[in-house]
C-alpha cells in the first residue's frame, strides 16, 4: 500500500529543523533555564524520529551517516571521562567548575564544565533512542 | 608521578590494543605490548637505590573523601619486589608468548586480558587504600577468568575458570568484609593510617573476625589448602598464562596481603597459628600430590601450591617476632621473614623457567604427558639445560639459589623450637619433621620432571611432532631466568640489601634498624643441622625414586571421592541443577506473572513498613485549594484509565496510554515544573512512536479467558496497588520526620554556577546519578540491538566443543 504523504513531508522539512533548534537550544539554555542535556537529547533524538517515519531509512542515513550505537557509547565515555577527569586536576571524582569568559561575538559568556558532561548526557540519550527505533523497526 | 603512571599505562595500552591489531593484523601485537612491561620495570628500577635508603613513595588522589576512599599509591620496599617481580617477569612472558602464540589466535583478546591483569596487580601492590586495593583485587580475579578461558571453545578451559573465580572471589568478599571491620576498629581505610593505630585496632573485639576474614581472602588466592583447588584446574590457560599467573603473580598476591597486614595482625597467637600451620599444611600437602602427576603442567602447578604454602609458613613463623618485640632474640626469628622474601623472587625465578620450560616441551613435542615423554636431553639440550637448573633450584641443591632459601627454611622451622610462646614447647618439633617430609616430596617430583622427560629411550611413536629443539626466541625468555637462578646463588647479599632489606622495614616497622633484620647469606654456613636436613633429603629422595613404582599404590590410598576436589564438584552441581529447578518454576514466560510479583513485593513492603511505623498520616487542613481545571484533568485521566480497561484493539490502548502521559505532563505545567513536563512530553512521544513501530508485531489483544477467581484475585491485587501509591502520594505531604533538603539546593547559583535547580542537581550535586543513568540507559539499548539483530541464526554450528 502507498501512502500519500505529500503534506506530512512537506510539513517535516519545516518541522524537523524548529525541532533540532529547540533541541539545541534546550541543551544549552539548561544550566539556568529549563532543559539540559537529558531533554535536548531527547528532543533531538525525537526529531531523528521524526525524519525517520517520514522518510525511509536509507534516506535519512545518507543525510547523517552516523552509527548511532558508536554515538551513544562516545557519549558515555564522554560523561564518564568528565567525572574521571576531574581527578586530574587534584579535585575529588565529578567535580564540576565553571567561569566567566570573554568570547569574540558572544561577549561575556557563563561557560562550565557541565556543559560537556551534559553533551555526553545528551549524545547518549540521541543515540540510544535512535539506536533502538531503528532495531525495532528494521526487524523482520 | 611514575607509581600512579605505571598503574594506568596498562589499562591505557589495553584500550589501544584493539585499534591497533585491526590496523596492523600481520604484525605480532606482542611486540607493542612487551614494550609496556619492559618500560615500567625500568622506571620501577631507577626507585631501587632510593628505596635502598629508607624513602617511601605516596602520592593521594580523592575519589570519594565523605567515606575516606582516595586513590593513594604507596611505593616501599614491600611494593617494590612485588612490582618488580610483575613487571619483569611480565616482560619475559610476553616475549616469550610472541614466540609461543602464532597470530590465528585471537592475540588483541590475549593481550587485552594480560595488560588488564598486569595493571590491576600492579594497582593490588600500590594501593594504600584497602577500598582500592580491593577493587584491583577483583579485577585480578576477573581479568585471570579471562585468561584462563582464552581457549573457551574447550569444556575444561571454562571450568577451570569458573572454579578459580568462584574460589577467589569468594575469598575476595570475605576480605571486603575484614577490610570493613578494619575501618570500624580504626576509622581509616589507609593501611599506613592503620599502621600508626595499631595498638587501637588490636584492643578492638574485631579484630579476630577481621583477621580471619582478611586470612580468608590471602589464602584463596595464593591457592592455600584447602583452597588450592583452583590452581591445578587454571592449568587448562595457555602456557605463558601460567607461568605469569601461576608462578609470579595473582597466587603471589595473597602472598602480598599477608606480608603487607602483618604488621597489623602479626603477633597474635591466632595469625601465627594460621598462616604458619596452613602453610605447613599446604606445602606438604602440594608436594606430595604433585609426585602423583603425570601431566607435567599439573605437576607443577601442585608444586607451586606446595611453594606458596612453603612461603605462607615462613611469614607465620616470622611474625613470631612482633609478639616478642625488638631484641636480639627475636631477630633470629625476623630472619623468617626475610627467608620469605627471598624465597619469593627464587620461586619466581625457577617456576617461571620451568612453566616455559613445559610450555616449549609442549609446544614443539605435542604432549604433556611423563609416560609419553623421555630421552628428549640429546634432541633438545638447550630445554634441557632449562630444566635442570630450574628443577635442582626447586630441589633446593646448590649451585642454585633455592639451595639458599631453602636452607633458611629449614633454619627457621629448627630456630623455632627455642620459643617457648603460643604453645609452641610441644608442637615446635611439627615444622621441622613436616618440612623436611615435603622437602623429600619436592625432591622427588623434581627429579621426576627431569628424568621422565628428558633421560631414558624416546618413545616417538608415543609423541605428536618430531622432537626438536625450540626456536631461539622461545629460549631467551627462561634463559634469562635461569641465569637469575645462579646469579642470585652467587651473589645474593646484593638482593639482600637492595631488593629484600626494604621489604623488611615495610613488615617490621617498629623495630629500629632494619640492617640487623638482614642477615648475611651465605652459600656455605658450616655443618649444621639445615645441611644435614638437605643431605637427607637427597639420601632419602633418591632412594624413594629408585622405589617409585613401588610406592605409586600409596598414593592412591586416598579415595578421590573424599577430595576437596569432588566435594568442589558436588555443591557446584547441586546448586545448578537446584537454580535450574527454581528458575524454571517462577520464569514461566508470562509476563502477567512477572508483574504478579513485583506488585506483590511493593504491596507487601510498603504496607507491611507502614504497619510498623506511623508514616501514614494524611491531613488535607494544608493542602492548597484544588482549582477546576485541576478537576477537569483528573476526570480525563480517570476516564482514560477506565476506558483502557476496556479497550478492545491494541491502537486504542496505545492511544489511551498517550492520554494519561501527556495529562500528567499538563499537570506538572500546572504545578510549574517546567523540566518535568518537558521531559514527560518528550518520552511519551518517544514510546508512542515506539509503541506504533512494534504495533504490527503484536498479536491481537484476546479476551481473557481466565476463572472467576483469578480475575478477582488479579483485581485485589490491582486496586491494592493503586490503593498503596494513592495512600503514599498523600502521606508524603506530610512526612517531616527528617528536615528538608531543599534549602541546600536552593543555593544552587552560588554552588554550582546554574540559576536552573533541577539541572544543578542533575549535572552537579548528584553528577554520580545521572552518570550511572547514562551508563544504564546505554547499557538498555545495547541490550535491545542485541537481543533484536544478534539472534543465533538458524543452523548456526554449535560453539559448546
Amino acid at each position: 500500500m502507498k501512502i500519500n504523504d505529500v503534506i506530512l513531508r512537506t510539513v517535516v522539512k519545516a518541522v524537523v529543523f524548529i525541532v533540532f533548534t529547540l533541541g539545541i537550544y534546550l541543551f544549552f539554555a539548561g544550566h539556568n533555564a529549563p532543559g539540559g542535556g537529558f531533554i535536548g537529547g531527547l528532543v533531538l533524538g525525537s526529531g531523528i524520529v521524526l525524519l525517520y517515519l517520514t522518510y525511509d531509512i536509507e534516506t535519512v542515513h545518507r543525510g547523517m551517516p552516523f552509527d548511532f550505537k558508536k554515538v551513544a557509547a562516545f557519549g558515555v565515555l564522554l560523561a564518564t571521562g568528565t567525572a574521571v577527569g576531574s581527578l586530574f586536576f587534584d579535585a575529588p571524582f565529578l567535580t564540576q567548575t565553571a567561569g566567566y569568559f570573554h568570547l569574540p561575538i558572544l561577549g561575556k559568556t557563563h561557560l562550565s564544565s557541565v556543559t560537556i558532561f551534559e553533551a555526553g548526557v545528551a549524545l547518549t540519550v540521541v543515540g540510544t533512542v535512535v539506536t533502538i527505533i531503528l532495531s525495532i523497526s528494521e526487524d523482520e | 608521578m611514575t607509581i600512579q603512571f605505571s598503574v594506568l599505562l596498562p589499562f591505557i595500552v589495553a584500550a589501544f590494543i584493539p585499534f591497533l591489531y585491526r590496523r596492523f593484523s600481520k604484525f605480532h601485537i606482542g611486540w607493542v605490548v612487551l614494550a609496556v612491561p619492559v618500560l615500567l620495570f625500568t622506571l620501577l628500577a631507577t626507585y631501587i637505590p632510593r628505596i635502598a635508603n629508607g624513602k617511601t613513595f605516596v602520592k593521594t588522589y580523592e575519589w570519594i573523601p565523605s567515606f575516606g576512599i582516595n586513590i593513594t599509591t604507596y611505593l616501599d620496599g614491600l611494593s617494590m619486589i612485588f612490582s618488580l617481580l610483575i613487571t619483569g617477569v611480565g616482560s619475559l612472558v610476553i616475549l616469550y608468548s610472541i614466540f609461543y602464540l602464532s597470530t590465528k589466535e585471537s592475540l588483541h583478546h590475549f593481550y587485552c586480558y594480560l595488560l588488564l591483569f598486569m595493571g590491576a596487580m600492579l594497582g593490588v601492590v600500590f594501593s594504600d587504600n584497602l577500598i582500592v586495593l580491593y577493587a584491583f583485587w577483583e579485577l585480578t580475579s576477573v581479568s585471570s577468568f579471562l585468561l584462563i578461558a582464552f581457549w573457551h571453545h574447550r569444556k575444561a578451559s571454562r571450568a577451570g575458570a569458573r572454579k578459580a573465580m568462584t574460589i577467589t572471589v569468594s575469598g575476595g568478599v570475605a576480605m571486603l568484609a575484614g577490610f570493613l571491620m578494619l575501618y570500624a576498629a580504626s576509622g581509616t581505610f589507609s593501611i599506613r593510617e592503620i599502621l600508626a593505630s595499631v595498638e587501637v585496632v588490636q584492643k578492638s573485639t574485631l579484630f579476630i573476625p577481621a583477621m580471619v576474614l582478611v586470612l580468608l581472602g590471602a589464602f584463596t588466592k595464593s591457592a592455600q589448602f584447602p583452597f588450592h583447588i583452583w590452581l591445578p584446574d587454571a592449568m587448562e590457560a595457555p602456557t605463558p598464562v601460567s607461568a605469569y599467573l601461576h608462578s609470579a603473580t595473582m597466587v603471589k598476591a595473597g602472598i602480598y596481603l599477608v606480608a603487607r597486614t602483618t604488621p597489623i595482625f602479626g603477633g597474635h597467637e591466632m595469625w601465627f597459628w594460621a598462616v604458619s600451620g596452613i602453610g605447613l599444611v599446604t606445602l606438604f600437602w602440594g608436594s606430595f600430590n604433585a609426585v602423583r602427576q603425570f601431566d607435567l603442567k599439573a605437576l607443577l602447578a601442585y608444586s607451586t601450591v606446595s611453594q606458596l604454602g612453603l612461603i605462607m609458613c615462613l611469614f607465620g613463623l616470622g611474625s613470631a617476632a612482633l609478639h616478642l618485640g625488638y631484641s636480639t632474640e627475636s631477630v633470629i626469628y625476623t630472619q623468617a621473614t626475610f627467608a620469605a622474601l627471598f624465597h619469593l623472587i627464587n620461586h619466581s625465578t625457577f617456576k617461571g623457567a620451568l612453566f616455559m620450560m613445559v610450555g616449549i616441551v609442549d609446544h614443539e613435542v605435542g604432549t604433556r604427558d611423563i609416560r609419553r615423554l623421555g630421552g628428549l636431553m640429546a634432541l633438545m639440550p638447550f630445554t634441557f639445560t632449562i630444566a635442570v637448573i630450574g628443577s635442582f633450584s626447586m630441589a633446593g641443591l646448590p649451585p642454585f639459589n633455592g639451595f639458599l632459601s631453602k636452607e633458611m627454611f629449614f633454619a627457621a622451622t629448627v630456630a623455632i623450637g627455642n620459643l617457648d610462646i603460643f604453645a609452641l614447647d610441644s608442637f615446635a618439633l611439627v615444622f621441622p619433621i613436616v618440612a623436611w617430609l615435603a622437602s623429600i616430596f619436592t625432591f622427588i617430583y623434581s627429579v621426576i620432571i627431569v628424568a621422565r622427560t628428558f633421560l631414558g629411550d624416546v618413545k616417538p611413536e608415543r609423541l605428536e611432532n618430531p622432537p626438536h629443539e625450540a626456536p631461539f626466541g622461545m629460549l631467551i625468555s627462561p634463559f634469562i631466568l635461569i641465569s637469575l637462578v645462579v646469579g642470585i646463588f652467587l651473589f645474593p647479599n646484593v638482593l639482600g640489601h637492595y631488593i629484600l632489606q626494604p621489604a623488611m622495614a615495610s613488615i617490621y616497622p617498629g623495630f629500629p634498624s632494619s640492617s640487623q633484620l638482614t642477615p648475611h647469606i651465605s652459600a656455605w654456613h658450616g655443618i649444621n643441622t639445615e645441611l644435614l636436613m638437605t643431605l637427607g633429603v637427597v639420601v632419602v629422595g633418591v632412594i624413594l625414586y629408585k622405589t617409585l613404582k613401588k610406592w605409586r599404590p600409596l598414593y592412591q590410598l586416598f579415595p578421590q571421592r573424599y577430595s576437596f576436589n569432588a566435594y568442589y564438584e558436588r555443591i557446584i552441581g547441586f546448586s545448578e541443577k537446584f537454580s535450574g529447578t527454581l528458575t524454571r518454576r517462577y520464569m514461566n514466560g508470562n509476563i502477567t506473572y512477572y508483574f504478579i510479583y513485583i506488585f506483590l513485593f511493593f504491596v507487601a513492603i510498603v504496607v507491611g513498613y507502614s504497619f510498623m511505623t506511623d508514616v501514614f498520616t494524611w491531613d488535607p487542613s494544608n493542602d492548597a485549594s484544588v482549582a477546576s481545571y485541576e478537576l477537569i484533568l483528573v476526570f480525563v485521566m480517570i476516564f482514560a484509565a477506565v476506558a483502557l480497561l476496556f479497550a478492545k484493539a491494541r491502537i486504542t490502548a496505545v492511544l489511551l496510554n498517550g492520554v494519561l502521559g501527556y495529562s500528567v505532563a499538563f499537570f506538572f505545567v500546572i504545578f510549574r515544573a517546567p523540566d518535568l513536563a518537558l521531559t514527560q512530553l518528550v518520552v511519551e512521544s518517544v514510546t508512542t512512536a515506539l509503541f506504533l513501530l512494534s504495533f504490527k508485531f503484536l498479536p491481537d489483544l484476546r479476551p481473557e479467558r481466565a476463572s472467576k477467581m483469578i480475575r478477582l484475585i488479579k483485581a485485589t491485587i490491582s486496586i491494592s496497588v493503586g490503593a498503596t501509591v494513592t495512600v503514599v502520594g498523600l502521606a508524603v505531604l506530610n512526612y517531616d520526620k527528617f528536615k528538608p533538603i531543599s534549602a541546600y539546593f536552593e543555593d544552587s547559583y552560588n554552588l554550582a554556577g546554574g540559576k536552573n535547580i533541577v539541572n544543578t542537581i542533575l549535572g552537579d550535586f548528584r553528577a554520580f546519578d545521572t552518570m550511572l543513568e547514562v551508563v544504564v540507559l546505554f547499557i538498555a539499548g545495547l541490550g535491545v540491538y542485541t537481543l533484536i539483530k544478534l539472534k543465533a541464526k538458524k543452523g548456526d554450528a554449535d560453539v559448546e566443543n
